[in-house]
């Protein structure tokens, strides 16, 4: 499915797609590339697409955005993610970015974005804590003003890459008086501070993506405040808005779709009565790929025409997630007697696993995609949000 | 795609709108449907007036050019209003067909009066042993002379007891299931030897079982080519299908409206049942499955008009996934309305049983989710099976 292009959006998706082709690197393609590169192998794509000004395509072309327009962004993205690329490192580009050129001070947005846009610093969100979880407003990190310097006491988890991270934007509680979302600060805190350690969690799939941060007596500058004291509940939403765009996944769904057909196709005979059973189950899941890459493309259009999509990030994210949950399950069917193996991780290539490579992933990608419907707002916050703003609930 | 309605097709919508508003309401249509002939002639001559009926055909055969787009307008407000009158089988089965692959002649004879309001048209495809192929049909067609002799008998025929004129298909070669040697006929409804026996369906329409006993049809009745009935047929049932999704989607549209209303007043346990929040991510889904067909159905009418390759594999999806999401909103719809969904009073259980009679014309969602999954579109080639193949260690 295509958007009707003009001549000069057209010979942009050319572009990108042959600048994919010439410039991707081959160290990237791995088996997983979510779990099997290493931070240096990771940052290879994001420096690339920094060097041709082509990385942070959300952010106005002031602070080193491309300017692009949303029809431009849209094809970026699409054909970035059905070439199967990483993408950059979210909460870098992404989240904290955005906060810093639109909340932030000139001091700050100095000091961080370039670093940002080139790859010198990574980030990681201080977000959800033991407690906190979807109910975010609850969060109980503490920061106490001592002079020029916040003491910030707390502990911080499902930190994403936190392992690699050079700073953690967090969510601390400034007024322990106020009503849960009023006393809440948005801080930037450098991950080499004397008082920050980071404990590796394991997940379901064996790998190591997310962490615990314990924060003890930690003493930020106060320089490193986003925006007002106690106002950081207004960031915070603003940040959750855009790391729901583009959720929907169509480019990824599509790849692993077809893989999911090659398996099929070759490990269960057309006579068996469960190829047929796969057969109905993909053309489902291709059907809902197709409806909803059908209303994301009706949603550009709307958007291009100046028309407020309203929380349709909210839309994509749970029927984008739900669709690749499917796909990783039925994959993990799909290969049958090999789905009882795991990959060990870290990933080597000396480690035997048996049976067809197209199958070594399918059993992590299934254990793995289970965060898919938690994280970003659990689906079910999701749900809250639509019936809230577009049902009137 | 969103569609952005031209003037022309934005005025067609608001007088489909106006008029149905005025003349069509709810208790209006309960006294058509409950006269003898279930129908009413009168609106049906203010549609032609209107302009509707000729609304889709091209400016060459004296319509106003409008296409698959106009027919998706009034379609959906057609589905809104729950009409009886047989625009469907008139306009698009019968209208499209003759205005497809109809000789000049056939034309001149029939559409201007289809256009005008002055003759309704049914056709005649279905047999009791076809199930949704066109190719599985016993009525036979004899040359004999000028004339063919067609005998069988033909199955559900919608509107066949308000018809002047049939389109019947009809063996003039070939065995059972051979895709080629099916043509097409228009045959007067008040032939000698063609007999009728009507009966009511289940959303309040009329139908007939037609029994052709030697009926002599003249050799200019033949539509089309002789022996290529088939591919007629599948491509009539392309824009059947764009526009019984419109028709869907206008029903799912009321549906949806309804049952919020309908949470948002009604009090248990001294709450709004739009409190509760396992109904308000319930109505969260249903809102999602109009979006997503109100996407696959622009999708499917813009393919139609632009003339896309793999509109039939597209048209087979939508039937499916449209299929699936209006049966899920309209048993929703009476789920949450509780005891009052039962009612034959209130509209919602009409437009469950339209929804009901959707599903079944033209083949039902499992039908058309095989026939999309065993589009060439939908299967790897061998060259990638080829390739997951020798992807083993």
């Amino acid at each position: 499915m295509e958007l009707s292009l003009s001549k000069e959006d057209a010979a942009f998706r050319d572009e990108v797609r042959a600048f994919i082709a010439e410039n991707y690197p081959k160290a990237m393609r791995v088996p997983n590339p979510e779990t099997d590169l290493t931070k240096e192998q990771m940052l290879l794509w994001h420096r690339l697409l920094h060097k041709r000004g082509w990385i942070a395509p959300l952010w106005p072309k002031e602070h080193g955005g491309p300017g692009w327009s949303i029809t431009q962004r849209f094809l970026f993205e699409q054909e970035t993610s059905r070439a199967g690329t990483l993408p950059p490192l979210a909460f870098s580009v992404t989240m904290v970015g955005p906060v810093i050129y639109t909340f932030g001070n000139e001091t700050q947005k100095k000091r961080f974005l370039p670093r940002i846009l080139s790859g010198e610093d990574w980030w990681c969100q201080g977000y959800s804590e033991p407690g906190s979880g979807s109910d975010l407003a609850s969060v109980r990190t503490k920061a106490v003003r001592d002079g020029d310097h916040y003491v910030v006491n707390g502990h911080k988890t499902w930190t994403t890459l936190a392992q690699h991270a050079d700073w953690i934007f967090c969510l601390v509680r400034t007024d322990t008086a106020a009503k849960p979302q009023a006393g809440i600060s948005f801080l930037l805190i450098d991950m080499k501070s004397p008082g920050v350690t980071v404990r590796p969690i394991i997940t379901i799939d064996g790998s190591h993506e997310v962490n615990d941060v314990f924060l003890e007596n930690v003493r930020v500058p106060v320089q490193n405040l986003i925006g007002e004291e106690n106002k950081g509940w207004t960031y915070a939403k603003f940040l959750l808005g855009n790391e729901r765009t583009s959720m929907a996944g169509i480019g990824r769904s599509t790849r692993y779709l077809k893989r999911l057909k090659q398996i099929v196709q070759t490990e269960i005979a057309e006579d068996d009565p469960a190829f047929t059973e796969f057969v109905k189950e993909i053309a489902r899941v291709e059907l809902d790929v197709l409806a909803l890459e059908a209303t994301e493309l009706r949603v550009i259009a709307q958007m291009s025409r100046g028309i407020d999509p309203g929380p349709a990030a909210s839309l994509f994210k749970i029927r984008g997630t739900e669709i690749f949950q499917r796909i990783t399950d039925l994959t993990h069917q799909a290969v049958g007697n090999y789905g009882l193996a795991i990959r060990e991780h870290p990933f080597s290539a000396n480690h035997f696993m048996p049976g067809p490579d197209y199958g070594h992933t399918a059993s992590e990608k299934y254990l793995n995609s289970r965060k898919l419907s938690i994280y970003g707002g659990s689906n079910e916050i999701q749900r809250n949000i639509i019936a809230k703003a577009v049902l009137g609930l | 795609m969103d569609i952005q309605l031209t003037e022309e097709q934005e005025l067609l919508r608001s007088s489909v709108q106006r008029l149905l508003r005025d003349r069509y309401d709810f208790d209006t249509r309960r006294k058509i449907v409950a006269t003898d002939e279930g129908w009413s002639r009168a609106h049906w001559k203010a549609f032609a007036e209107l302009g509707l009926c000729a609304a889709p055909f091209a400016e060459s055969t004296g319509g106003l050019g409008g296409g698959p787009l106009a027919t998706m307008i009034v379609m959906r407000e057609f589905g809104r209003n729950l009409v009886v009158e047989p625009f469907l089988e008139t306009v698009v089965l019968a209208g499209g067909l003759i205005e497809d692959v109809g000789s000049e002649a056939q034309r001149e004879a029939f559409l201007p009066d289809i256009m005008a309001g002055e003759s309704i048209w049914a056709l005649a495809w279905a047999e009791g042993r076809s199930r949704y192929d066109f190719d599985n049909i016993a009525t036979t067609a004899r040359h004999q002379g000028d004339t063919y002799v067609l005998s069988g008998t033909k199955a559900a025929v919608l509107g066949a007891p308000w018809a002047d004129k049939l389109i019947v298909s009809a063996r003039t070669s070939g065995g059972p299931r051979d895709h080629n040697g099916v043509s097409l006929f228009a045959v007067n409804r008040h032939a000698a030897n063609l007999h009728l026996q009507g009966f009511k369906t289940i959303d309040g329409r009329r139908a007939a079982e037609v029994a052709l006993m030697n009926v002599q049809v003249p050799a200019s009745q033949l539509l089309g080519t002789e022996g290529e009935g088939v591919a007629a047929l599948e491509a009539c049932r392309d824009r059947a299908i764009a526009a019984l999704c419109a028709e869907a989607v206008g029903a799912m549209t009321e549906l949806n409206a309804a049952t919020l209303e309908y949470s948002k007043t009604r009090k248990q346990f001294g709450a709004t049942l739009g409190s509760f929040q396992v109904l308000q991510h319930r109505m969260v889904d249903m809102f999602i499955a109009l979006e997503e067909s109100i996407s696959l159905t622009q999708h499917l009418n813009l393919s139609l008009s632009a003339g896309e390759p793999h509109g039939s594999r597209l048209a087979s999806g939508a039937k499916t996934k449209v299929g699936y999401a209006a049966r899920f909103i309209a048993e929703q719809a009476i789920q949450l309305h509780g005891g009052m969904g039962m009612s034959d009073e209130l509209n919602v259980g009409h437009y469950f049983k339209r929804i009901a009679s959707i599903n079944v014309q033209f083949g039902d969602p499992t039908y058309h989710l095989m026939r999309f999954a065993q589009h060439e579109q939908s299967k790897v080639t061998s060259d990638d099976v080829r390739k997951a193949a020798s992807n083993q260690r």
